[in-house]
């Protein structure tokens, strides 16, 4: 530790204001307090203060994300050398794995790092954690065979006009991840949809179509709930195990980092939408995707990994208790009508998490408003009392 | 009618270095009194340098109410007037000279006295500067009357002095300081907790006494009015703290201002933290000298460690203080302070590892540990703020001038050491005390 702090009081003095290197002052102080919690006491207020900061509570759900991130590794491997016929072992397939989302991790941090801390010299501000987060999101929700410009693009896109045009971190209005998602979605539709693009190096023979493909097409998923747990099939590459993802859930609401308020919204949100949909399966019998059991609506698709890592997001949010209920609940039941009714998306999680992203100030609105009514009704009960 | 009310929200911090109930006196030579300690107010001098003073002779007073006046602690010579920048002043020092004249303002049987007299023996005598006024937390106006007065009877805060403690021998001064307030209003009232054992405090007279048991800030008087008598737009409640009400009860028992005051010297780096016996004002290093460990940098507070003020070796005790509080200072790096799960680091959150030892005292430095941010982080500041507000809300109207919206999201009802905790939990590290003070006094001027 000696040495890196030794270095880093080397290049400090080169990066202040009027030094030469100013333009990287941002740059250094993001690798500085990377290294190093700063020396900086308490001036006013309390003189003490919590040992927990940003940087520790990001890090704990990039920590929470590691199990998705560990199985879709070892899922993109696998679902390669399955598809082509290999025979392999385990380790093939993380390897193969590995070699594949290494690149899309790289780019992902590169591109939205370089633009926050471009952001934050520009205003003098610190760079912010946030991306840190969204940095290692963005490559769990896309396809593995996402080329890398189509990436940098859309992250770049989503950083900007997502985030930083709004004031960075904690002021942005939609989740950056899921912007980046939905960038891909409709300015790449082709590479973000159909039974090619889920499988690295598919054998054109092997169909690679997600449980969710097959259901929008009137098939049967095609997997035992079992299976859809694993999640050993195609599909973006950290949505697929709900079992990793649990994982991921557990350490969240362990730590208190995500809202247990909206986690559990969003699942029942979910699963009444769902029952809805079966009621009126027999009326239906067209469609047959409304007659899928409704808890295996939760096992399959996107919908476990947006309800623990992307309603999740406090900043996009409901920020009021009362509101995270409201704003949980109808992002799970969106995401299930849009997912079964309407046959241009076969997924909906995305795009009902965006909606209530958009929606959430108007729920905090109401639940802030309910508590000042309150307040006047209570000084109002005393005017006339007196 | 007395209520029980417990407090669920809240969070209790605990730090090394509590306080030995064991008594000491100590008399020093310097003592000060410091506009500082008063918001909004502005001094003007009533003595000059050179000026020989008694006990209870008035300082200074406020241009604005000059019913606001400060009283010396000791007989003496204003020895200096320490002023900072743009000239402000900040401290008025006086060196004893050890003849404890004092200035009488003639003993008086309580009961036959009226509100006004009350009022204007105590403003006269500079005792009125202990009571205070909610909404702002500033010198109460005379002319008003306020719903309640409110006292609370135990402190939660980190390393708190015991009330308990210091009301010990007093019960006769308290009762008439008691008797003293119930003029002034319609309702007195007192907050204990069901461990409270002060007969000055269970026995109180004329007085509504509620119990609040609770993590902090239970014994926050603001936390306790909102429970009891919420503050309504145009409603005002004064507070008194425990040992100001004995000094008010003395002004009446024996005519004059008793200064004394039990002070609690706590905190990691205090070698045996015990309690003093020292007059109002007196000078920190004459208190801590010798008395604390000298291997770190140390901070030296008046008061608790959330709200406390920083203060000097050659600083001075605060006026509404009876806590000193000493800890390390935190200005050192920390090689991935903010990844290595550290079992000496303290956090309210689970993601860091003190959770696991929750009797554990820690020793806690100044380090702000991390850096300031933007809100991110919800729904835990309102499990440390037991009261029916907001506070991100709140925190944030102010943040934006938005005097309306600030007025109907309550910040009448709070103070500073309010949401401390809050201060004390963020993650974004956001100054929410001074936020507050901005937003009372932008109310305070807007109101005025």
């Amino acid at each position: 530790m000696k040495p890196i702090r030794n270095i880093l009081d080397k290049i400090k003095p080169q990066v202040q204001k009027g030094a030469k290197f100013h333009a990287f002052h941002s740059l250094f102080d993001a690798a500085e307090t990377f290294f190093f919690v700063p020396d900086a006491v308490t001036t006013k207020g309390s003189h003490i203060r919590d040992g927990v900061d940003m940087k520790r509570t990001m890090f704990t759900v990039v920590i929470a994300m590691v199990p998705a991130l560990l199985f879709g590794i070892w899922n993109i491997g696998q679902m390669h050398f399955k598809s082509q016929g290999i025979d392999f072992e385990l380790m093939d397939a993380f390897l193969y794995g590995f070699i594949k989302i290494l690149p899309l991790i790289l780019v992902s941090y590169g591109v939205g790092l370089g633009i926050e801390i471009a952001f934050a010299q520009s205003r003098g501000h610190e760079v912010n954690e946030g991306f840190f987060v969204s940095g290692m999101l963005i490559p769990l929700i896309i396809p593995v065979t996402t080329p890398l410009w189509m990436l940098a693009v859309a992250v770049a896109f989503a950083v900007v006009f997502g985030k930083e045009v709004f004031g960075g971190t904690g002021m942005n209005i939609v989740n950056p991840a899921l912007l980046v998602r939905a960038i891909l979605f409709f300015a790449y539709p082709s590479a973000m949809s159909g039974d090619k693009v889920w499988i690295a190096e598919k054998a054109d023979a092997f169909s690679g179509a997600t449980p969710l493909a097959e259901l929008t097409a009137g098939h049967s998923a095609g997997l035992s709930p079992i299976e859809m747990m694993i999640g050993a099939y195609p599909g973006s590459i950290g949505e697929t195990s709900t079992i990793a993802i649990a994982i991921g859930a557990i350490i969240l609401l362990f730590t208190g980092v995500a809202s247990w308020k909206i986690m559990t919204s969003f699942f029942v949100g979910g699963l009444s939408m769902a029952l809805i949909l079966n009621f009126f399966a027999g009326s239906f019998p067209d469609n047959t995707y409304l007659a899928l059991p409704a808890w295996e609506h939760l096992l399959i698709g996107g919908f476990a990994f947006g309800g623990v890592f992307m309603i999740t997001d406090p900043v996009t949010a409901a920020q009021t208790e009362k509101g995270k209920w409201i704003y949980g609940f109808f992002g799970g039941l969106i995401a299930i009508l849009v997912r079964v009714l309407n046959p241009a998306y076969p997924e909906g999680v995305m795009l009902a998490i965006l909606f209530m992203n958009i929606f959430s100030p108007t729920i905090d609105y109401y639940v802030i408003d309910a508590n000042i009514k309150k307040r006047m009704k209570r000084a109002k009960l005393l005017l006339n009392n007196n | 009618m007395s209520q029980q009310i417990k407090i669920k929200r809240g969070y209790d911090i605990k730090l090394k270095g509590k306080a030995e109930e064991n008594l000491q006196e100590i008399s020093l030579d310097k003592y000060a009194v410091k506009p500082t300690d008063f918001h909004g107010l502005f001094p003007k001098l009533s003595v000059r340098v050179g000026d020989k003073v008694k006990r209870g002779t008035l300082l200074f007073f406020d241009k604005h109410n000059e019913y606001v006046k400060i009283p010396s602690p000791v007989s003496g010579t204003v020895t200096e007037v320490l002023r900072g920048a743009k000239r402000k002043m900040l401290e008025i020092r006086i060196e004893s000279d050890g003849t404890d004249e004092f200035i009488d303002y003639g003993k008086q049987e309580i009961g036959s006295l009226t509100s006004e007299n009350v009022t204007q023996k105590l403003v006269e005598s500079g005792l009125w500067s202990f009571i205070r006024q909610r909404p702002y937390t500033v010198v109460a106006n005379p002319s008003d009357r306020p719903k309640a007065i409110f006292i609370s009877g135990f402190d939660t805060a980190p390393l708190a002095a015991n009330v308990d403690f210091v009301l010990n021998g007093k019960e006769k001064s308290f009762q008439a300081g008691l008797d003293v307030l119930s003029k002034l209003t319609d309702k007195v009232y007192i907050g204990i907790n069901s461990k409270t054992t002060s007969p000055a405090l269970k026995n109180a007279k004329g007085v509504e006494i509620n119990i609040f048991d609770g993590p902090h800030p239970a014994g926050n008087v603001g936390i306790q009015i909102h429970h009891i008598s919420p503050i309504n737009k145009g409603e005002i409640v004064w507070t008194v703290q425990p040992q100001d009400v004995v000094a008010i009860g003395d002004l009446f028992l024996t005519g004059q201002y008793i200064s004394d005051i039990i002070i609690a010297l706590v905190g990691s780096e205090v070698e045996s933290p015990q309690y003093y016996s020292v007059k109002r004002g007196s000078e920190i290093g004459g208190i801590v000298g010798g008395k604390v460990k000298t291997e770190y940098e140390l901070r030296y507070i008046s008061g608790n460690v959330l709200t406390g003020t920083k203060v000097k070796l050659n600083g001075y005790l605060g006026f509404y203080h009876n806590l000193i509080s000493v800890i390390p200072e935190g200005n050192k790096y920390e090689f991935f302070g903010w990844l290595i799960p550290s079992p000496k680091k303290h956090s309210f959150y689970r993601t860091a590892l003190s959770w696991l030892t929750p009797n554990k005292e820690y020793r806690l430095n100044t380090n702000l540990n991390g850096g300031e941010r933007a809100f991110v982080v919800t729904g835990s500041l309102e499990k440390v703020f037991p009261m029916d507000i907001l506070p991100i809300p709140l925190i944030k109207s102010i943040m934006i001038n938005d005097i309306d919206q600030m007025e109907q999201l309550g910040i009448y009802e709070v103070d500073e050491e309010d949401i401390a905790l809050c201060e004390y939990i963020s993650t974004s590290k956001i100054e929410m005390q001074d936020i507050l003070r901005n937003g009372l006094n932008m109310m305070r001027k807007e109101m005025s």
